[in-house]
């Protein structure tokens, strides 16, 4: 660039004539390079735009495709309890073996003949294994309905849901618009979504065995990373010699944190199962390979927490008498609290979306019931889904949306809780 | 059983020897004989983890070793001799019976399993009985030995210390440890698996059909191990595809949010960023799935491909390419925001406009913190899982037609390990040597990346 030479005089001659701000021409080069400036700046406005809008889309078409799934659609139907087959002694309602009564009365068989009665013979297959689970509760809160006719709000089978929300078969298209000119068809709240578990008919499944699945695996993944992340974190940063023995560990947490997170399931399956025999799909076994996945996460976090308490701090605590291990524990640690446990939800949230190391070590079976403990076999949410997403139902599309929102609601309050406390209680030093 | 109760025993030891330290310390501190080295709960503390420590780390390390020997006495038993040699039965037996001891469940799928679960009982008892009893023997030994040392002139504190620093330098290795197992248990499966198939074949075979039959006779029951396709679907998705979407994207986010965004907008963007990178990638594969490859589908057909597949290469990339976009942001953030001040000084007060500066003087200087996040997320995203099993295919295919299916290595180890599992068969084995290759190809690259993104910090501080 000529312009950019340093030359003593100011003549014209030795300044070529495009340098001259006062040329034309050097006015349209202005005009070009701002304008290639406008262009730069809209090029970056234009990619973050489309991250944002990808966002916004991705969101929008799961809250659109999911939200059917927390409602049901219901029908109105009168049963003539007393003359139906169902036989059960109301005295038997009362109490906890309620459950078992209602559970092994027939009631499926009575609903088919009270569709029929309802509906026609068309109606047959109206009701699912949903509206049975949905009538046994109703006798268990009013036995005396057995005593007498009444007229109940059932959830219909899922074929007629799908017919009612979308668009069916022709046959439940034409029964669904049936009732509903009779006007007894009604959307209402699916509660049973967050309260069931798997089951092999989309009316009926829940996320609440799969939820209960992710807690006890992310207690798990907390109780074992989070004091050997910490740990480790405060032994790198105030302790460790400059050595090879050091160099080696930084290293391995370095690479740990950006090994795929499927080595850790293969580790999980060859070390946790095929060697110590720990229960298969058990929570524990979850629990302690996402732990050794979320370790160095935690790690990272915890070191650049540690670091930034400064030094003064240590100063002062070392010159009134303290040891270096108190200084560290009564002094540091405290401090770095807020940073390290950002760091930790967020790889705990990680841990919580996390799949594929868990499909490895078997946590994919069907569980239709909750876990009781960490050594029986369960299931994640992200996992669910993965299931969910590959049955042929039509009725499990909605019923696997509405499952992301549930995992995309506790990943946002995690997330938001580590911004929270980030705000609230990080020192800027 | 009682192989649980023992840690539980052993720490109400350490509990034990706590309060008695403790007290004791508290006794001579009182009784004005002078003055205590260390307050009386360091004593206690010393008590107490010299009754706990030894001990638990004894159980710790008896624990692998004890099903080992529980196994071998079931199978020298007269209902263990009876059994099949046939590894793949044994072992489920093997398992079942196990279960049935534990009291899992009542009756085995096996016939044999019931027969032998009395045995399995048996030995599990006998060997926990033992071993609980010893480390219950050793914590109080320990105790009572810490114990005595409770005195004026004791300096328990430092002996908590060093306690605590052991602690601490175990908890660290941990982290090699975990390597070592990654690495050992990977390489040990992936030695039986090339005793079964030649690693040539395996590294340079252009076939991947890895369905071994289950009778001799019938057609294709070879399998054919040879992971050239694998690893082209990976880099095709991963590397090219997910790349040329990322990169460009990440970049240009990352200028416009430290050069030119207003405060306030950056921060809406930032976090909305982070959301974007904190949604599960099963979700993302979801999206993949059922939003995007019909729609790269159709205009595939659209445009004349007959071969458009629903599980297109294109389709897996591009929701791959979006899902590192936050990742290749925030590497480039920091690589620009390390760039001198002084060095971005001068290039304006030379004349050159915003624009010229980044592109000709900030970038430059980047450029190595740049490259070396690039190569992360290229590790990050050929070791992606979930959005290549749900939206890319299984069809092994060499082909750089991004609207046909390929397949990826992550998604051949879900599919090999998550079938019908059968143990020592090469198809089982498969999983670990891809394993094996992906872990290396990712260390590889992270090693590169680390290494260049700190030489690069070093020169400028």
């Amino acid at each position: 660039m000529s312009g950019a030479r340093p030359n003593g005089g100011d003549t014209p001659s030795t300044a070529s004539a495009a340098s001259r701000w006062t040329d034309g021409s050097m006015d349209a080069r202005l005009r070009r390079r701002y304008a290639a400036e406008r262009r730069f700046r809209l090029m970056g406005l234009f990619a973050i735009g489309l991250s944002v809008a990808f966002l916004v889309f991705l969101l929008a078409t799961m809250a659109w495709r999911g939200i059917g799934g927390f409602s049901q659609t219901e029908a109105r139907v009168a049963i003539d309890f007393p003359r139906s087959d169902i036989i059960i002694d109301p005295a038997s309602l009362v109490g906890p073996g309620a459950d078992q009564v209602v559970a092994s009365a027939d009631l499926e068989t009575a609903l088919v003949q009270a569709a029929v009665a309802n509906y026609g013979p068309e109606a047959e297959e109206l009701f699912g294994g949903g509206a049975a689970r949905a009538l046994g509760k109703a006798l268990i809160e009013d036995p005396s309905l057995l005593s007498r006719r009444a007229e109940l709000w059932l959830p219909v089978a899922s074929a007629y849901d799908i017919a009612r929300k979308d668009t069916g078969t022709p046959e439940a298209e034409r029964m669904v618009a049936a009732i509903d000119a009779r006007g007894d068809l009604k959307r209402s709240l699916n509660t049973g979504f967050l309260t069931y578990s798997d089951a092999t008919d989309p009316g009926e499944v829940g996320v609440w065995g799969a939820l209960k699945g992710s807690f006890l695996t992310i207690i798990v993944t907390m109780a074992l990373a989070f004091p050997v992340g910490v740990l480790a974190a405060l032994y790198l940063e105030e302790f460790a010699p400059r050595n090879r023995w050091t160099d080696l560990i930084e290293v391995s947490i370095n690479n740990l944190a950006a090994v795929p997170s499927i080595i850790f399931g293969l580790l999980g399956l060859a070390v946790f199962l095929n060697f110590m025999h720990l229960p298969r799909s058990g929570a524990i076994v979850g629990g302690l390979t996402l732990a050794l996945m979320t370790m160095p996460v935690i790690v990272i976090a915890g070191r650049n927490a540690v670091k930034s308490v400064p030094p003064s701090i240590r100063d002062a605590a070392l010159g009134v008498g303290a040891s270096k291990m108190q200084v560290v524990f009564h002094h540091v640690l405290p401090l770095a609290l807020p940073g390290v446990l950002t760091g930790t939800i967020i790889g705990m949230a990680r841990a919580l979306g996390e799949t594929a190391p868990l499909l490895m070590i078997g946590m994919r079976a069907f569980i239709a019931t909750p876990p009781q403990g960490i050594a029986d076999p369960a299931t994640v949410l992200p996992v669910q889904i993965f299931l969910w997403s590959d049955e042929v139902n039509r009725g499990f599309v909605e019923k696997t949306s509405a499952a992301i929102i549930v995992l995309l609601v506790f990943m946002l309050l995690m997330n938001g809780l580590a911004i929270y406390l980030r705000n609230r209680f990080e020192q800027r030093w | 059983m009682s192989l649980f109760l023992a840690p539980v025993a052993v720490l109400a030891v350490a509990l034990g020897g706590f309060w008695l330290a403790f007290t004791r310390a508290g006794r001579i501190r009182a009784g004005g004989a002078g003055r205590l080295n260390s307050l009386p709960i360091y004593h206690g503390a010393y008590a107490a983890l010299w009754a706990a420590i030894p001990a638990l780390l004894l159980l710790a390390m008896w624990a692998p070793v004890q099903t080992a020997l529980v196994e071998r006495t079931v199978m020298n038993s007269p209902e263990g001799q009876t059994l099949p040699d046939f590894d793949m039965q044994r072992d489920s037996i093997l398992a079942e019976a196990r279960e049935i001891a534990r009291g899992k469940r009542e009756v085995g799928f096996n016939t044999e399993s019931t027969a032998l679960a009395p045995r399995f009982r048996e030995a599990e008892n006998r060997y926990s009985t033992a071993a609980g009893a010893v480390a219950i023997l050793i914590a109080l030994g320990a105790g009572f030995l810490a114990l005595r040392r409770t005195g004026l002139t004791f300096r328990a504190r430092t002996g908590v210390e060093r306690w605590l620093m052991g602690l601490l330098l175990a908890a660290s290795l941990i982290a090699i440890l975990t390597t070592l197992g990654i690495v050992l248990s990977l390489l040990f499966e992936t030695l039986r698996f090339f005793k079964l198939v030649s690693p040539t074949e395996f590294l340079f075979g252009t076939t991947w059909s890895p369905q071994t039959a289950i009778r001799a006779d019938q057609v294709g029951s070879s399998g054919a191990f040879g992971s050239i396709p694998l690893f082209w679907g990976t880099i095709f998705i991963g590397a090219i595809i997910a790349m040329v979407v990322a990169i460009p994207l990440g970049l240009m986010s990352a200028i416009f949010l430290t050069q030119y965004s207003p405060a306030r907008l950056r921060a809406w963007l930032k976090p909305i960023l982070e959301i974007l990178a904190g949604v599960p990638t099963v979700v993302y594969g979801y999206f993949a799935a059922l939003t995007v490859a019909p729609v790269i589908r159709d205009l595939g057909l659209a445009i004349g491909i007959s071969s458009a597949s629903s599980e297109s290469a294109l389709a897996a990339g591009l929701v791959m390419g979006i899902m590192i976009i936050p990742f290749v942001s925030s590497m480039a953030d920091d690589s620009i925001a390390a760039v001198p001040q002084a060095m971005r000084d001068g290039s304006l007060a030379l004349g050159a406009t915003k624009a010229e500066t980044i592109k000709k003087v900030l970038l430059p200087a980047a450029l190595p913190g740049v490259v070396g996040g690039v190569l992360l997320a290229v590790s990050r995203a050929i070791g992606e899982t979930m959005i290549v099993v749900m939206a890319a295919g299984l069809a092994a295919n060499l082909t750089i037609n991004p609207f046909e299916s390929v397949t990826t290595v992550t998604t051949q180890i879900v599919q090999l390990l998550t079938g019908d599992q059968e143990f020592e068969s090469a198809k089982t084995l498969a999983a670990f040597a891809l394993g094996l290759a992906l872990f290396v190809i990712t260390l590889i690259l992270n090693l590169i990346a680390l290494s260049v993104v700190r030489r690069y910090r070093e020169a400028y501080e």
